[in-house]
C-alpha cells in the first residue's frame, strides 16, 4: 500500500494535503484498491458549509459504495470536475487526483488527523 | 402430493453420512419450549386430480370478463392478450429463473429487459427506464420519494384527479419518509391549474399528475410542467401506455419522470395482480432511479451482452442509503409487456389505441344521445370517460349485472361530490353490439 | 465476424405486425376528430415491426440462453429455489382467476375472496400470528409494510422517541433499506463467533429509542440463533417489537413458528418458501402477518366471512393505508394456495426436514475442501468461504461460481452475507434428490482441486457458455440502457 509521507489521513481512508488555509481531499490507495473499479463520483456541491464528519461526496464502484466524510469544518471551494467523465482517475492515481478542496474554518482540527505512520498501522489492523 | 424425492431409506443413509442419528436431531438448536407439538391445522394434502377439482370449483365461483362484457376500468383494463404471450411465458427458462445476477447464463432475461427498457423509453419519450416496479401506484410513490431526495425538499403536490388508490399509496409512503402530501382540487374533471399555481412553492419537490386521469380526462401536462419547473420542482406524469400510441408522450410535454400501470400491455386482469409498474426518467436522474437496470456491454472476447448495472444504487449495496428498498420486481410481467409490444409493433399498437378511442367515443355519444345521461366534463378523453346519470349508479350497475353486463365505476365510491357520476371504459375488445346493448339496457334500467 | 446479438429492434422490418384486430365496427373517426390536435403525437413511437413467427422465434431463442430451476440445480442461498409445481401454473391460469376484474362486485368474486380468506388462515397458522395482509408484492415490500406498522403502533401510544431499528450485520440489504424507507435510523448489531447475534453488543444498543429489531431466523449464515428467546425477551422488555424476515422460513415450517418465539410481525416470501416461481426477478408476493395488537394497522381491505358470504372489510380506521393497488399479487397467491393444499400439514414438515437434511449433507461433504464459516450444524443453508483458495492461488468465490456453470449448475449466492470473506452461500432446498446433491459435491470437489492444480482454468471460467465474463465496469461507467438505432 502506497502511503505518501507528506499527507495526513483519516480512519475513513481519506488523505488530506494542507495548503495554507485550504485542504485538498481524496481517497487513499487502500480505499481505491478495496473499492475496485470506480465507476462514478458524486462530487460535493460548491460553496456548502460543512462540519467535520459530514458526508460530502460519494464514490461508487461496480460492487460497492463509499461515502466521503469531510475531515475538517469549512466551506467547499472546489471540486475536481475531471472525475465526472473519468472516475477511473481515482484508481489510476488516487493521490494526484483530489476530490474536493475545502477552506478550513478551524485549522486546529488538523491535529485530530492521522500521521502516515499511524495510518499505516491502522491499515495493518484492518487486514 | 409431495415434492421431496428421497425415499426413507435414502434419507436414513444421508442422515448417517451427515452425522445425525435422527431427523429430530436436525432441529436440536430449536428450544423444546417453542417446538410444535402438534400438526398444523392445514388439511391433509391431496393429489393432482383432487387439487384440480378443488381449484376449478373455486374458480367457477367467480364471474369472468369472458362471461360478461366488461365496461369497468378505474386502473385495470380488459385488453386482448395475444395467444403467443402465454405460450412464451411458459418457457420455463424464463419463469423458473431467478434474478439474472449470473449474466453468462441469464442473457435471455437480461436482453429481454433491455428491450423492455427501450420500448418504455420509446413510448414515454424518456431517456432511461428501469426493469419494473410493483405497479403504477408504487411507481408513482417511488417517483415522489426520489424527487424529494433529489430536490432536498419535502412537499408533494397531487391533484384529486389522480387515481385514488395511487394517491393513497403515495400518502402512505410519504408519511413514513417524513414527506408531506398536499392534495389539490379539480375543475371540470381536470386538475385545477390555478390552485396548483398557488400551491407550488420553492418548497415543492414535485407535482404528480395522471393523464388521462381517473375520470378519463386528459390534463394540460405542458402547463403543469411549466408550473413545476418555474419553482424548481420536478414533474412526474402517470400515463396510460396504450394511449401513448396516439397521444403526445410525457417526454415531449416536459415530464422529468414518467410512470404508469403496465397491466394493459399483455397482462391479465387477474383480480388485481401481479401487475406492472413502469418507471422512466430523464438521463440526469439515472443514478437516482430505484429498481434494477440492465445495461449493454461486452464480454472478454468483445461479444455484446447484457448485465445488471448501476447496482450501487440498490439496497444490496447501498443498504439504508438506497433510494428504494425494492429487490424482487415484476420481471415476468415486464416480459409479457415486451412480447405484447413486439407482436403489436408500431402499427398494431396504433390500431389498438384507435379502436379504444373510437369505441369509447361511440359509446359516450350513444349514451348521451339516449337522454338518460349527461356529459360530466368537457375535457377530451381516450378510452375512459365520465357521464352523469340521473339516478343511482349503484342501482344501475346492479341492474346491468342482471343483464349480463359489468358496468362502469361508480365515482361516488371515491368522491363524495360525484354522486351519479359513472366512469366507463371501452377497450378494443368491446364490439359495437356489446356497446349498443349496454346503451339499450342502461336506458331500460333507468326507466 | 459480425456480432451475433440481435435485439428485437434489429429484426424489425417495416410494415410487419404479429397481431390483427377485427375490423373496427364503429365509425372510424380520425384521431383529430375525437381528440384536439395539441394532445396528439405527430409520429408513432418507433416500436419494432415483426410477424408473429419472428417474435416467437426471437423470444424462444432468448429463453434458450437462460437457466431456470427447471434447467437444473439452483442452490442460491436465501432464495429457496425449490421446484415450482406445474399444478400451480394451471390453477393461476384458470379463467375464473385470470379474467376477473379487481373491482367487480363482491358477490361475483366469491372464489377469489375465499382463497384470500383461507390462505390468510393457513399462513397465520403456519407462522403463529393472528392475521395477514396480502397487499405487499414482494419480501422487501412486506418488510416496509411491517416496519410502517411498527412505527404506527408506537405513535398510536404516544411513543415518538422510538427512532431506531436494530439489524444484525448478517442481514440482507433490504432490511436496512426498508427501515430507512419507514423513517427509522438503523443500528447494526454484530454477530458472535458462533454466528449468533452478539448478546453483549445487542444489550449495549437496546434503549428507549429502540422501536424494534429485524431478524431472519435461521439467519443468512443458515444458523438458528442459540439465544433467540433471550433476544425476544430483551427487545420486548425495552418496549420494542420483533420483526421476522421470513426469507429463511423454509427451514422451520411445520417445526416451530415465529409467533411462538415472540415475533410480533412476520413477512413470508411466497416465491421462496411457498414454491411460486421467481419469473426472472418477479413477480413475488410478501404477505405480512401480525399478532393481535397490530391487526388494526394492517393495510386493507381484509376479507371476512359472515353468514356464508365472503366480503371485504373496508372500515379500518387504524390502518397505515394502502401500500399497493387492489389486493396484492393475486396470481401468485393462487399458486401458494394450490401448493399448500397439495402438500398439506404433513407435507410441510417434510419440507423443512428435507431442506435441513440436504443442506447438512452438502455441508459435511464439502467442509474439508472449502473453509466453513461456522463449524456447527446448519439449517437449510450454509456458508462456505473461498478465502484459502484466494490466499493460495488467487482463486475467488466468483471464480468458483463461474466454474460451476461449466458443470451445468447455477452458482450459489456469492459475497453474501458480508461478514464472511469470499462467501459462497448454498441452499439446496428439499426438492433435490441425493443424486443431484452428489453430482454437485463431485463438481465442487473437482473445482477445489482445480483451484490448486490449474487455477487459471477456474479464473477464466465459464468456458462452456456462448458469452464469457462481462465488462461490468464499462457497463457502469458508460451506461447504455436502451437501444439506439445508430448503435445497432
Amino acid at each position: 500500500m502506497n502511503i505518501p509521507k507528506d499527507l495526513l489521513y483519516t480512519s475513513e481512508h481519506e488523505w488530506i494535503r494542507v495548503d495554507g488555509d485550504q485542504v485538498y481531499l481524496g481517497i487513499t490507495d487502500y480505499a481505491q484498491h478495496h473499492l475496485g473499479d470506480i465507476v462514478f463520483v458524486e462530487l460535493p456541491e460548491l460553496d456548502t458549509e460543512v462540519v467535520t464528519g459530514d458526508s460530502i461526496a460519494v464514490v461508487e464502484s461496480v460492487k460497492a459504495v463509499s461515502s466521503i466524510y469531510s475531515p475538517v469544518s469549512g466551506t467547499v471551494m472546489e471540486n475536481n470536475e475531471e472525475l465526472e467523465d473519468s472516475p477511473e482517475l481515482l484508481n489510476e492515481d488516487p493521490y494526484t487526483n483530489h476530490i474536493a478542496v475545502i477552506n478550513m474554518s478551524n485549522p486546529d482540527e488538523l491535529e485530530d488527523l492521522m500521521s502516515p505512520a499511524d495510518y499505516e498501522a491502522f491499515c495493518a489492523e484492518q487486514e | 402430493m409431495k415434492y421431496t424425492p428421497n425415499s426413507p431409506a435414502v434419507v436414513e443413509d444421508m442422515l448417517r453420512s451427515a452425522g445425525f442419528s435422527s431427523l429430530d436431531e436436525l432441529f436440536k438448536d430449536i428450544p423444546e419450549a417453542i417446538k410444535l407439538k402438534r400438526q398444523l391445522n392445514l388439511g391433509r394434502g391431496c393429489g393432482e386430480i383432487e387439487l384440480s377439482r378443488e381449484l376449478k370449483g373455486l374458480a367457477a365461483k367467480n364471474l369472468t370478463t369472458e362471461d360478461y362484457p366488461c365496461f369497468l376500468g378505474a386502473g385495470a383494463y380488459d385488453h386482448y392478450i395475444p395467444a403467443a404471450i402465454d405460450q412464451l411465458l411458459l418457457r420455463s427458462e424464463f419463469y423458473t429463473a431467478y434474478t439474472p445476477y449470473q449474466a453468462e447464463i441469464s442473457q435471455g432475461i437480461l436482453q429481454s429487459i433491455f428491450e423492455y427498457q427501450s420500448m418504455i423509453c420509446l413510448l414515454t419519450g424518456m431517456e432511461v427506464a428501469n426493469a419494473s416496479m410493483y405497479d403504477g401506484a408504487t411507481a408513482l410513490a417511488e417517483a415522489a420519494t426520489m424527487a424529494c431526495g433529489v430536490k432536498k425538499r419535502r412537499k408533494i403536490l397531487v391533484p384529486e384527479t389522480v387515481n385514488p388508490q395511487s394517491r393513497e399509496v403515495v400518502s402512505t409512503y410519504a408519511r413514513f419518509r417524513g414527506n408531506e402530501v398536499i392534495n389539490t382540487g379539480s375543475a371540470d374533471g381536470q386538475a385545477d391549474l390555478s390552485e396548483l399555481e398557488q400551491r407550488v412553492t420553492g418548497e415543492t419537490a414535485v407535482i404528480l399528475i395522471q393523464s388521462p386521469n381517473f375520470f378519463g380526462c386528459m390534463e394540460d401536462v405542458a402547463a403543469i410542467a411549466e408550473l413545476a419547473h418555474q419553482k424548481g420542482a420536478l414533474l412526474v406524469v402517470s400515463c396510460d401506455p396504450v394511449s401513448l400510441a396516439l397521444l403526445k408522450d410525457p417526454g415531449e410535454l416536459g415530464a422529468d419522470v414518467a410512470v404508469g400501470e403496465g397491466q394493459s400491455l399483455g397482462n391479465p386482469l387477474e383480480f388485481g395482480g401481479p401487475y406492472l409498474g413502469f418507471f422512466a426518467a430523464k438521463k440526469e436522474l439515472m443514478r437516482k432511479m430505484p429498481g434494477r437496470i440492465v445495461g449493454r456491454t461486452v464480454d472478454q472476447n468483445g461479444r455484446t451482452g447484457f448485465v445488471l448495472t448501476l447496482q450501487a444504487r440498490e439496497q444490496h449495496i447501498r443498504r439504508e442509503k438506497a433510494t428504494s428498498n425494492i429487490c424482487s420486481n415484476e420481471a415476468l410481467n415486464a416480459l409479457a409487456a415486451t412480447i405484447y409490444l413486439s407482436l403489436l409493433g408500431k402499427q398494431g399498437l396504433r390500431e389498438v389505441a384507435l379502436q379504444c378511442a373510437r369505441k369509447s367515443h361511440y359509446a359516450c355519444d350513444r349514451l348521451l344521445q339516449s337522454g338518460a345521461f349527461e356529459p360530466a366534463f368537457r375535457a377530451p378523453y381516450f378510452q375512459e370517460f365520465t357521464v352523469k346519470y340521473r339516478g343511482s349508479v349503484e342501482k344501475l350497475n346492479a341492474a346491468l349485472l342482471k343483464e349480463k353486463i359489468i358496468g362502469g365505476f361508480d365515482a361516488a365510491q371515491c368522491y363524495d361530490k360525484l354522486h351519479g357520476h359513472w366512469i366507463v371504459a371501452v377497450t378494443e375488445k368491446r364490439t359495437r353490439q356489446e356497446i349498443d346493448t349496454l346503451v339499450a339496457k342502461a336506458v331500460t334500467c333507468s326507466d | 465476424m459480425t456480432d451475433p446479438v440481435k435485439t428485437i429492434f434489429n429484426r424489425s422490418v417495416p410494415g410487419r405486425t404479429g397481431f390483427s384486430l377485427p375490423a373496427c365496427d364503429v365509425p372510424e373517426l380520425e384521431p383529430n376528430e375525437m381528440i384536439p390536435e395539441q394532445f396528439l403525437r405527430s409520429r408513432a413511437p418507433g416500436l419494432p415491426e415483426l410477424s408473429e413467427t419472428d417474435v416467437v422465434r426471437h423470444f424462444t431463442g432468448l429463453s434458450r440462453e437462460n437457466y431456470g430451476e427447471d434447467s437444473g440445480f439452483y442452490p442460491l442461498g436465501s432464495c429457496t429455489m425449490k421446484y415450482n409445481p406445474k399444478m400451480n401454473e394451471d390453477a393461476a391460469a384458470l379463467a375464473g382467476f385470470e379474467k376477473v376484474h379487481p373491482l367487480q362486485p363482491e358477490q361475483t368474486v366469491q372464489g377469489c375472496l375465499q382463497i384470500l380468506f383461507e390462505l390468510d388462515k393457513m399462513l397465520a397458522e403456519i407462522t403463529g400470528v393472528e392475521r395477514m395482509t396480502f397487499q405487499p408484492a414482494a419480501g422487501a415490500h412486506g418488510e416496509l409494510t411491517g416496519l410502517m406498522m411498527i412505527k404506527a403502533y408506537h405513535e398510536s401510544r404516544g411513543d415518538t422517541k422510538r427512532t431506531k431499528i436494530l439489524v444484525p450485520d448478517s442481514a440482507h440489504g433490504t432490511n436496512p433499506a426498508s427501515s430507512a424507507a419507514a423513517g427509522f435510523d438503523v443500528v447494526e448489531i454484530k454477530s458472535d463467533k458462533r454466528g449468533n447475534v452478539d448478546l453483549e453488543d445487542l444489550k449495549d444498543h437496546i434503549g428507549e429509542d429502540t422501536a424494534g429489531m429485524m431478524l431472519t431466523n435461521p439467519n443468512t449464515l443458515g444458523l438458528f440463533d442459540e439465544h433467540i428467546l433471550e433476544i425476544s425477551e430483551a427487545i420486548h422488555a425495552a418496549g420494542g417489537l420483533l420483526y421476522y424476515d421470513g426469507a429463511n422460513a423454509n427451514a422451520i415450517v411445520g417445526v416451530c413458528r415465529p409467533g411462538d418465539i415472540g415475533f410480533d410481525v412476520v413477512h413470508l416470501n411466497l416465491h421462496k418458501t411457498f414454491s411460486t416461481p421467481h419469473g426472472g426477478g418477479g413477480p413475488g408476493s410478501g404477505p405480512v402477518g401480525v399478532t393481535k395488537k397490530l391487526v388494526p394497522f394492517l393495510p386493507g381491505p381484509l376479507v371476512e366471512f359472515e353468514n356464508g358470504v365472503y366480503r371485504f372489510d373496508r372500515n379500518r380506521p387504524g390502518s397505515i393505508g394502502r401500500v399497493k393497488t387492489f389486493f396484492g399479487n393475486f396470481g401468485v397467491i393462487v399458486k401458494a394456495y394450490t401448493y399448500l393444499c397439495s402438500i398439506g400439514a404433513e407435507g410441510l414438515v417434510q419440507v423443512s426436514r428435507a431442506a435441513v437434511l440436504n443442506a447438512n449433507y452438502l455441508r459435511v461433504k464439502l467442509k474439508d475442501y472449502y473453509g466453513i464459516a461456522y463449524d456447527r450444524a446448519c439449517m437449510h443453508e450454509f456458508v462456505l468461504s473461498a478465502s484459502s483458495q484466494k490466499a493460495s492461488n488467487g482463486v475467488t468465490a466468483n471464480d468458483i461460481a463461474k466454474r460451476l456453470i461449466d458443470f451445468s449448475f447455477h452458482p450459489p449466492t456469492v459475497y453474501f452475507p458480508l461478514i464472511v470473506h469470499e462467501a459462497l452461500m448454498i441452499e439446496p432446498t428439499e426438492t433435490e434428490s441425493k443424486e443431484t446433491l452428489d453430482e454437485f459435491i463431485d463438481a465442487m470437489i473437482q473445482i477445489a482441486k482445480e483451484a490448486r492444480t490449474d487455477p487459471e482454468l477456474v479464473k477464466t471460467a465459464p468456458h462452456t457458455t456462448a458469452v464469457s465474463r462481462f465488462d461490468e465496469t464499462r457497463a457502469a461507467r458508460f451506461p447504455i440502457l436502451t437501444w439506439h438505432r445508430d448503435e445497432g
